[in-house]
């Protein structure tokens, strides 16, 4: 390059075709044309599909009555003439069921292998890792088919373990566990009082503990205490009101148990197959994030004399926090998605009632399919979203 | 302290011996250390001790030591207490071909064939012209694998895919899941980090809308929704609406991996690349792409042993896979067996397992070897 070309190069003013923020505009300008194509397409081939076929649009369906009965509707007065509505509810509640449980037990499952995956006892360690090599590598599907095929189902039957006119507690057998139910007598409200006074109670302690804590570095053992009280308070209560609670067993008729509470095999087998799956993925996501933890921090920590058990606690594991909760969050995530599997096992969450036997019947399958993936898009967000809540308070906060 | 009393600064006799040390190696040492180290760990390792004899002896002894090997299904029904593998071996072809034609099953085996000898080849990192193999594996050979398997030219008969099934079946869906969602999981990525409003918030919500739904929707949706979306004199083949199905699905949680790899390349690098005048492609393709899929090797393997698990809810729109077909095999009248189904799903969870884990150790290959910070 020349002098002189230096000295008198002309103002920075590219053709269209060369400034960026231009040809941006008319990719994106493309983009949009190509997908309102692509949707008007879609759109304009439904609407013909459908009349072709002669099939109803519109949510007026959900109003219709069903006429088909469900094995279990917690929390919801569901019978046969219930309209699709409430079936779409029955779903909803067992799908939110079998996720909230699944990720608690979950966490709790996967939180202990995690931590025995790095135990110095070589034997445990081993015991972990087997686990965790093991169902993390065998697809969902078949540990679901499994407990409920190769496990539950084959249990006796009621009948071959009760005689016609037994007054039954606890059962397990192929129709599901079975046991006495609850009733609750007059008087037992002063026990969820207790409760409720115990929990309040627990946060004061805490705030009491905590100010106490900064004031004079004391500790005092608020799990302990509060788990005590929780026990407690309630118990208390309990005998002091004469024990207003009785249990109702099932009766064994000619052919089933009739009364008591049933928790269905469909629901052992799929939440069993759950929690052990995403718990061999959880215990790896906490083994990380432990690892992941400076070794200097447990040197630190041992260097202030901070014991063995108190170092985990209070040194490793909340910074171990900030690297498990993100990965965490997806496997709460995958664990609500993958409860949709239930339909192979026809366990009645959201997928099978709705978007499978309320599909069939009523054949709307645009609106029925657009309701189902809303809820769990739905579901997806507000778990994420908790989760972010969280993340945001537990992470490093810098100055 | 006695003689020193006395008066005298000096011994008298020979002080008492000192016990010998611990000893800190053998295998003694090592199972006080490991094992015994304190009374928690005492009485962790002898539950585990416990736990691992209850359950240990038994499993061998179910899957090998009392197992069925030979015979037929009287075998079985004679000892039904444990594993029946001839009710595998009698139907092993099934398992492994599906319904496809047996004088056409050698087209399936080649195809099998050049897969196993493609992945043997790229596992070595010093294999010579390793680079080829890969783009030859990636690009023609699906599409001479589809013609191989559907048939329809060189005088090759048609194979509908309604007869394609069993592990033949896990693989087609697997790999073409695969080697569509890596290249659209990469624009997806791409258009994700771009500066482009629109394209930024058409590829978040597509990757974020994939990533909501579960795949059993998605595969539900393809068979149900996806022939109403279609002109009506169009149709689809049920495995190829699967099939685009798990890639699209497939695609979103690519594109979040490559995201990763994407952020971790520094600034530097982009910047570097467009001081050297590159234009954005040729930036991605030649700087920033080598090295963020490198980085994300791990993720992508991982990715795909996820897939290739999920393969297995196809049985639920009625594709018949490996677990499909195992599963219905079961329910044959003439294996009524006590064992056959525990057989059955023990063999399905072996070959997966197998499978996963061979790419799992790979892919843990990759992350150590790229694994260059301090190790504790």
């Amino acid at each position: 390059m020349t002098e002189s070309a230096v000295t008198t190069l002309p103002a920075a003013r590219p053709s269209f075709w060369r400034d960026p923020a231009k040809r941006a505009l008319v990719w994106q300008a493309l983009v949009v044309l190509v997908l309102a194509a692509f949707v008007w397409m879609v759109v304009k081939n439904t609407a013909t599909n459908m009349e072709q076929r002669g099939l109803a649009s519109g949510f007026g369906f959900l109003e219709t009555s069903a006429g088909f009965g469900i094995i279990t509707t917690p929390f919801i007065d569901y019978a046969e003439t219930s309209n699709y509505f409430q079936v779409f509810l029955v779903g909803l509640v067992n799908t939110i069921i079998v996720a909230v449980v699944g990720c608690v037990l979950a966490l709790a499952l996967g939180f202990v292998i995690g931590i025995a995956r790095l135990s110095r006892n070589w034997l445990i360690q081993k015991i972990a890792t087997f686990y965790i090599e093991l169902f993390r590598n065998v697809p969902l599907l078949l540990q679901i088919l499994f407990w409920y095929g190769a496990v539950l189902k084959p249990l006796p039957g009621p009948r071959s373990l009760h005689e016609a006119g037994d007054s039954v507690f606890f059962s397990v057998n192929n129709r599901g566990v079975i046991f006495a139910e609850p009733i609750t007598q007059p008087g037992f409200n002063l026990v969820w009082y207790a409760l409720l006074a115990a929990v309040i109670l627990i946060f004061v302690l805490r705030a009491w503990a905590r100010a106490r804590q900064v004031r004079t570095g004391l500790q005092f053992p608020v799990f302990w205490t509060g788990l005590g009280l929780l026990i407690g308070l309630p118990l208390i209560a309990f005998f002091a009101t004469g024990m207003p609670l009785e249990f109702k067993p099932a009766e064994m008729s000619r052919f089933a148990l009739r009364g008591g509470v049933t928790i269905i095999p469909e629901f052992v087998a799929l939440l069993f197959a759950l929690v052990i799956y995403t718990a061999a993925f959880i215990a790896e996501i906490v083994r990380a994030g432990i690892q992941a933890v400076s070794h200097g921090q447990t040197e630190a920590a041992s260097a202030l004399g901070i014991k063995p058990n108190h170092r985990m606690r209070l040194v490793i594991v909340p910074q171990a926090m900030r690297v498990i909760v993100p990965p965490l969050t997806s496997q709460f995530l995958n664990l609500t998605k993958n409860s949709s599997l239930a339909t192979a096992i026809a366990y009645p969450d959201l997928f099978a009632v709705f978007a499978g036997t309320t599909l069939n019947q009523t054949g709307q399958a645009v609106e029925i399919m657009a309701m189902t993936l809303a809820v769990y898009l739905t579901l997806s967000l507000l778990t994420s979203g908790f989760m972010n809540w969280y993340n945001s308070r537990i992470k490093l906060v810098e100055r | 302290m006695n003689t020193f009393s006395t008066g005298s600064i000096v011994n008298a006799g020979d002080l008492p011996d000192k016990p010998a040390p611990i000893r800190t190696d053998g295998p003694i040492a090592w199972l006080r250390d490991n094992l015994f180290s304190s009374r928690t760990n005492t009485i962790l390792t002898l539950v585990a001790l416990a736990i691992v004899l209850y359950a240990v002896p038994p499993a061998l002894n179910w899957l090998v030591v009392k197992a069925n090997w030979s015979g037929g299904a009287e075998a079985c029904r004679a000892n039904p207490g444990a594993a029946c593998w001839p009710f595998i071996t009698a139907r092993w072809e099934q398992f492994l071909y599906g319904f496809y034609p047996q004088a056409e099953r050698w087209r399936v085996n080649i195809v099998l064939y050049v897969l196993l000898g493609g992945i043997f080849l790229l596992a070595f990192e010093k294999m010579p012209l390793r680079k080829w193999v890969g783009l030859l594996m990636l690009i023609p050979f699906p599409i001479v694998s589809y013609f191989m398997l559907y048939g329809g030219v060189f005088g090759l008969p048609v194979v509908e895919t309604s007869r394609w099934g069993g592990f033949m079946l896990t693989l087609v869906i697997a790999l073409s899941g695969i080697v569509a969602s890596l290249p659209l999981g990469i624009v997806l990525a791409l258009g994700r980090r771009s500066t482009m409003p629109i394209m930024r918030l058409v590829c978040t919500l597509f990757i974020e809308f994939w990533r909501g739904i579960p795949l059993v929707a998605v595969l539900f949706m393809a068979s149900v929704m996806f022939p109403l979306f279609l002109p009506p004199d169009v149709t689809f083949d049920q495995l190829l609406r699967a099939v685009i199905g798990v890639a699209l699905f497939a695609s979103a949680y690519m594109a979040e991996v490559v995201r990763g790899g994407l952020q971790a390349i520094p600034k530097g690098q982009y910047e570097g690349a467009m001081a050297l005048g590159l234009p954005y492609w040729k930036m991605m393709r030649l700087i920033v792409l080598p090295q963020a899929l490198k980085i994300v090797i791990p993720g992508i393997v991982n990715t795909f042993i996820g897939l290739f698990k999920d393969t297995t809810l196809v049985l639920i729109i009625g594709l018949l896979d490996l677990l499909g077909i195992v599963q219905s095999s079961i329910n044959d009248p003439n294996w009524s067996i006590q064992s056959v189904p525990y057989t059955g799903y023990v063999f399905v969870a072996l070959v997966f397992w197998v499978c996963c884990y061979a790419m799992a150790l790979y892919s843990r290959h990759i992350e150590e070897k790229l694994h260059t910070g301090h190790k504790r």
